[in-house]
C-alpha cells in the first residue's frame, strides 16, 4: 500500500484542503508588502478600523456572499449565471422603494426595502430552481435566461437612470460601521458562519454533495434531489440579493446597468480557486471565502501597485493562471519530478541510495 | 468451405488499461451468409466490431479483406474498404429527408452543385431494389424507428458494402418490424453481402443466422453452423460452464437452507410490466425467501427488479406490498416500504465515489430521515465501524474515499448502506460480479444469513452456480419474459435452468 503511515507534519499540512488557497492568498498579500510597506497595517481612527486588509474584506464582502451561494449551486452540479442580474435587481428595488418613501431615513422603510429585495430574489431563485430541477433545463441555459432578462428588468426598475438615495440606516448595510468594523464584513461573516453551520451540522451538506457527486445514485437512495437543487438556487439568489443591497448601499445608489456586472464570473472563479469542483460534489465554504479574498486582493493589488488600467485584465488573467497551476496536484507533481531530475543530473554523486518502496 | 472468406481476422488482440478485451481472436465471414457474433457482455463483441470498423486500432493480429491484409485506420477507411455498420441507435440526421440521409456526404453532383433530382431518384431506386415501401421525400423523424433502421441499412449497403455489420438492430423493434428487417437481410444475403449480426435474442439468431462465432472473456470459444449447436449448448458456451460436470457441482456445493415461512408474502406482483423493458410477470416473494433471477444479460432481469423498487415506473399490472396494493412513484416510496436495491452498476448507480466510506454507508438512512434530522457523527461512526468490521471492508478506514476501494469492498459498502436501513426486501443485482472469490463467499454467506433472519431477498446473478446455491426458487427470464419459476428443492440443476433459458419453457 502506498498510503503513507508516517507523514511529517509539513506534508500533512499540504494535504489539508485549504492549504494551497491559503498559501496563494498569503503570497499575494506579502507581494503587496514589497510595493506598500504598511500594507498589512491596521489602525483605528475615529473609532473605525482602517487599512488595506480591512478594505479587502469590506469590498470583498459582496463577492464572498455571491460566491457562497454559487458554492452550493455548483455542489449540486449546476451553475448560476444570473447572480449579477439578481444583484442589480435587488439594489434597484430597494433604492426605488426608499427613494419613493415619505421618510427615507426611517428604519421601517429600509427594512421594507430589504424585505422586497429578498422576497423578489427568493422568487427569482425559485424560477431558476424549477427550471433546472423540475423541468430539467441545463443550468447554464436556465440561468442565462435570467442573466440577460434580469439585467433588463433592473434597468426597467431604475428607468435607465441611477437612483440615488439618502438614508442612514440603508447606508449602514454596505458603507457603515458597527463595533468599529465595517458592517458589511460582519454581515458577510455572519452569513458565512450560518451557512457553514447549516450545511455541516445538518445533513444538508452531505445530501447536496451526494446529489452533485452522483445524481443517479442519489435518486436510487431516495434523496429528494429536486428539492435540494431548487433550494440551492433559492439560497444563491438570496445571497446575491444581499450582495446587491451591500453594493448599492455602499454608494447610496442603484445602477441597473453596472451593479454586479460580471460578478458571476468572479464568483465561479472564487469557488473553483477554493477547491470545489465545477463537476459538482464535494464543496468547501472555507475554500470559497479564501477564493473570493484572493480575487479581491488581486483587484486591490492592481490599484496599489499602479498597474496601468489597460493591462489590468491581462495581469489578472495571468495571476489566475498561475494560481490555478500552483493548486493543481498534477502540475506540482510534474514540477517536483523535473526539479529532482535537474538536481540529479547536476550532482549525481550527491544522490543517496534511494530506498525502494515495497508495494503490498 | 469452398469459398474464400470475404473478411478474415487472425489472432486479433486488443488491450485497454487493465483489461485484455480481445485475446487472439480468429473470425471468418463468408459472402452471402448471416453470421451471429455471440457472447455475454464483456465477452469482446463490441470491441471486435469496433476493431473491424476502425474505431479502435488493434494491438495485434491481422485483418484480411477479400484476400488482402488491410489496416483499418478509421471508420471512413472501413467504409471505403466495404465494411458498413448500422448501430443500435440510428445515427442519421432526423431533420433531413430519407433521400438526403441516404446520400449525405456523397451527394451526386452536377456542375459542382448537388443534383437534388438525382439524389431523390437514386434513393428511390435503392429503396425499391430492397423491395421496401418508403417515401424518400419525407423527413426521417417522421418515420418509425424500424424504418429509420432500414434507411440506415439502405445507406450502408448503397456504398457497395461487402460486409454489413448490424449491432443490436432489433432491440427496439416489434415482431412485425423484425420480420421486415429479416426480409431485407435475406435479400442482401442472396445478393452476396456478408452480414454480421449481433442480438441478445436467441430466437432471432436461430431464425436468421447461418453460422455463429461465440466469444467469452475476450477469447474465441468456437465457430459453428447454426444447426450444429442447439440453444442449450450455445448458452453454456456463452456462460462458460461445462454441462458434463454440472450436476454434482450444483448438488454438492449447495448449503442447507431453512425453508421460508410460507404464506407470509411480503410482495406480490401481478402482471407487472413496462413496455420495452419487461413483459407482464407474476411474482410472489415471501419473507425469509431468497428468489434467484436467472437469464442471459439483457433478458430483463434488472428491468423486472427495477419495477419492484420504483426505479422505473410500471405501465401495467398491480403490486401488493404486505397485502396492500401500492403504486411506487419512485425509489423513495419503495424505501419507505422497506425495500432496498443494490444496483449492478456500483459506480454509476450505487456509490458516490468522492464521498467517504462512512458517508456512503449512512446515505440511504440519512436520505430517509431528511436533511433536518441528521445522524450525529457518533452514530455515523458507529454504523460505519460496525459494518466495516462485520463485512471486513478494507481498508478499514471510514474516512477513505469510496472510489479508491476495490470492487469487492465497494460492493460491501453498498450492502452496508442498505442493511442499516433494516429492509424487509433486499434486491441484489449482480452483487458478486467482478469481485474476488473471498468477498464473493462472504456476500453469499451474508445473504443466506439474512434470509434465515426473515429478510426476503431477490438475488440476480449471471452465475447460475451461486443462484442455485442461495435461492429457494429461481425465476428464469428470457427475451424480457419471466418464462418459468423453478422450485429449488435440491433436484434443480444448472442444466435444467440452462435448458429453460434456452427453450423458454419450464424443463
Amino acid at each position: 500500500m502506498s498510503t503513507a503511515t508516517a507523514v511529517g507534519p509539513a506534508k500533512a499540512l499540504t494535504r489539508y484542503r485549504l492549504f494551497w488557497p491559503a498559501v496563494v492568498l498569503a503570497a499575494l498579500l506579502l507581494a503587496n508588502l514589497a510595493f506598500t510597506p504598511d500594507f498589512l497595517a491596521v489602525h483605528v481612527q475615529g473609532g473605525h478600523l482602517y487599512g488595506s486588509l480591512i478594505d479587502i474584506l469590506h469590498f470583498g464582502a459582496p463577492l464572498i456572499l455571491v460566491s457562497l451561494g454559487m458554492t452550493l449551486v455548483i455542489a449540486t452540479g449546476g451553475i448560476d449565471l444570473s447572480v449579477g442580474s439578481t444583484v442589480a435587481i435587488a439594489g434597484a428595488l430597494a433604492c426605488l422603494h426608499i427613494s419613493k418613501a415619505a421618510d427615507p431615513g426611517s428604519l421601517g422603510t429600509v427594512l421594507t426595502a430589504v424585505g422586497i429585495a429578498l422576497g423578489t430574489a427568493l422568487a427569482l431563485g425559485l424560477v431558476n430552481g424549477v427550471l433546472v430541477a423540475r423541468i430539467g433545463v441545463q443550468p447554464i441555459i436556465a440561468t442565462l435566461i435570467l442573466m440577460v432578462a434580469g439585467r433588463g428588468v433592473a434597468q426597467l426598475i431604475t428607468d435607465g437612470q441611477i437612483i440615488t438615495v439618502t438614508s442612514a440606516p440603508y447606508q449602514l448595510i454596505g458603507g457603515g460601521y458597527w463595533l468599529t468594523a465595517p458592517f458589511a464584513i460582519l454581515l458577510s461573516a455572519l452569513v458565512v458562519l450560518a451557512t457553514a453551520l447549516l450545511t455541516r451540522s445538518t445533513a444538508l451538506g452531505l445530501l447536496l454533495e451526494s446529489v452533485g457527486g452522483n445524481p443517479v445514485a442519489s435518486r436510487l437512495v431516495g434523496i429528494r434531489a429536486m428539492r435540494l437543487v431548487a433550494l440551492g438556487y433559492v439560497f444563491c439568489a438570496l445571497c446575491a440579493a444581499l450582495a446587491g443591497l451591500m453594493i448599492s448601499s455602499n454608494v447610496s445608489a442603484a445602477d441597473g446597468n453596472n451593479a454586479g456586472l460580471w460578478i458571476e464570473l468572479d464568483a465561479i472563479l472564487a469557488v473553483v480557486l477554493g477547491g470545489t469542483s465545477l463537476g459538482g460534489g464535494r464543496f468547501s465554504i472555507g475554500g470559497t471565502v479564501l477564493g473570493a479574498l484572493i480575487i479581491q486582493t488581486l483587484s486591490t493589488t492592481v490599484y496599489t501597485i499602479g498597474i496601468p488600467p489597460e493591462t489590468t485584465l491581462v495581469f489578472k488573467a495571468f495571476v489566475v493562471i498561475v494560481v490555478c497551476l500552483v493548486q493543481s496536484p498534477v502540475f506540482r507533481a510534474k514540477l517536483a519530478a523535473r526539479g529532482i531530475r535537474a538536481r540529479r543530473t547536476t550532482r549525481p554523486q550527491a544522490v543517496a541510495p534511494t530506498k525502494r518502496e515495497v508495494g503490498a | 468451405m469452398p469459398q474464400q472468406p470475404v473478411l478474415q481476422v487472425r489472432g486479433i488482440r486488443k488491450e485497454f488499461p487493465g483489461v485484455v478485451a480481445l485475446d487472439g481472436v480468429d473470425f471468418r465471414l463468408f459472402p452471402g451468409e448471416v453470421h451471429a457474433l455471440m457472447g455475454e457482455n464483456g465477452a469482446g463483441k463490441s470491441t471486435l466490431i469496433k476493431v473491424l470498423t476502425g474505431v479502435h486500432p488493434a494491438d495485434g493480429g491481422e485483418v484480411v479483406l477479400a484476400g488482402q491484409p488491410v489496416w483499418i485506420a478509421g471508420p471512413l477507411q472501413a467504409q471505403q474498404a466495404g465494411i458498413s455498420t448500422v448501430y443500435q441507435e440510428v445515427n442519421l440526421c432526423p431533420n433531413l429527408s430519407v433521400a438526403e440521409n441516404i446520400f449525405i456526404g456523397r451527394e451526386p453532383r452536377r456542375f459542382g452543385m448537388i443534383d437534388w433530382a438525382a439524389v431523390r431518384r437514386r434513393a428511390a431506386e435503392l429503396v425499391r431494389e430492397l423491395e421496401l415501401d418508403i417515401d424518400v421525400h419525407v423527413p426521417l423523424h417522421s418515420c418509425s424507428i424500424a424504418v429509420q433502421q432500414l434507411v440506415a441499412i439502405v445507406r450502408a449497403v448503397s456504398v457497395n458494402a461487402k460486409v454489413l455489420i448490424l449491432d443490436e438492430p432489433t432491440s427496439s423493434l416489434d415482431r412485425d418490424e423484425v420480420g421486415q428487417l429479416f426480409a431485407v437481410m435475406r435479400r442482401l444475403r442472396d445478393q452476396g453481402v456478408a452480414i454480421l449480426f449481433v442480438s441478445h435474442f436467441l430466437d432471432q439468431i436461430y431464425e436468421i443466422c447461418d453460422r455463429m462465432t461465440v466469444l467469452r472473456g475476450g477469447r474465441l470459444e468456437g465457430e459453428y453452423r447454426t444447426e450444429e449447436l442447439n440453444q442449450v449448448e450455445l448458452v453454456s458456451q456463452m456462460i462458460g460452464a461445462e454441462l458434463a460436470g454440472l450436476d454434482e457441482l450444483g448438488g454438492g456445493a449447495r448449503r442447507e437452507r431453512t425453508a421460508p415461512a410460507r404464506g407470509t408474502a411480503f410482495l406480490q406482483a401481478d402482471g407487472l410490466t413496462r413496455r420495452g423493458a419487461v413483459e407482464p410477470y407474476d411474482l410472489v416473494i415471501e419473507r425469509g425467501e431468497v428468489i434467484g433471477l436467472a437469464g442471459l444479460l439483457g433478458s430483463g432481469r434488472t428491468e423486472a427488479a427495477r419495477l419492484l423498487f420504483g426505479a422505473d415506473q410500471s405501465d401495467g399490472g398491480t403490486l401488493r406490498i404486505e397485502g396492500v396494493e401500492t403504486t411506487l412513484r419512485g425509489p423513495r416510496d419503495a424505501i419507505a416500504r422497506g425495500i432496498a436495491f443494490c444496483s449492478e452498476n456500483r459506480k454509476t448507480e450505487g456509490l458516490v465515489g468522492e464521498l467517504t466510506v462512512r458517508e456512503n454507508i449512512v446515505l440511504a438512512l440519512q436520505a430517509a430521515r431528511g436533511w433536518t434530522r441528521p445522524l450525529s457523527r457518533t452514530v455515523q461512526d458507529d454504523y460505519a465501524l460496525r459494518w466495516i468490521r462485520a463485512l471486513d471492508i478494507r481498508p478499514g478506514n471510514p474516512e477513505a474515499l469510496v472510489r479508491n476501494l476495490s470492487g469487492g469492498n465497494q460492493q460491501k459498502v453498498l450492502l452496508a448502506r442498505w442493511l442499516i436501513t433494516d429492509p424487509k426486501l433486499l434486491i441484489l443485482d449482480e452483487p458478486t460480479r467482478g469481485i474476488d472469490i473471498g468477498a464473493k463467499a462472504e456476500i453469499q454467506r451474508l445473504v443466506a444469513g439474512l434470509a434465515e433472519d426473515g429478510m426476503a431477498v431477490l438475488f440476480i446473478s449471471a452465475e447460475l452456480e451461486e443462484v442455485l446455491r442461495l435461492s429457494h426458487r429461481v425465476g428464469v427470464l428470457r427475451d424480457h419474459r419471466l418464462v418459468a419459476q423453478l422450485e429449488n428443492d435440491g433436484g434443480l440443476t444448472q442444466e435444467r435452468v440452462m435448458a429453460t433459458i434456452a427453450s423458454g419453457a419450464e424443463q
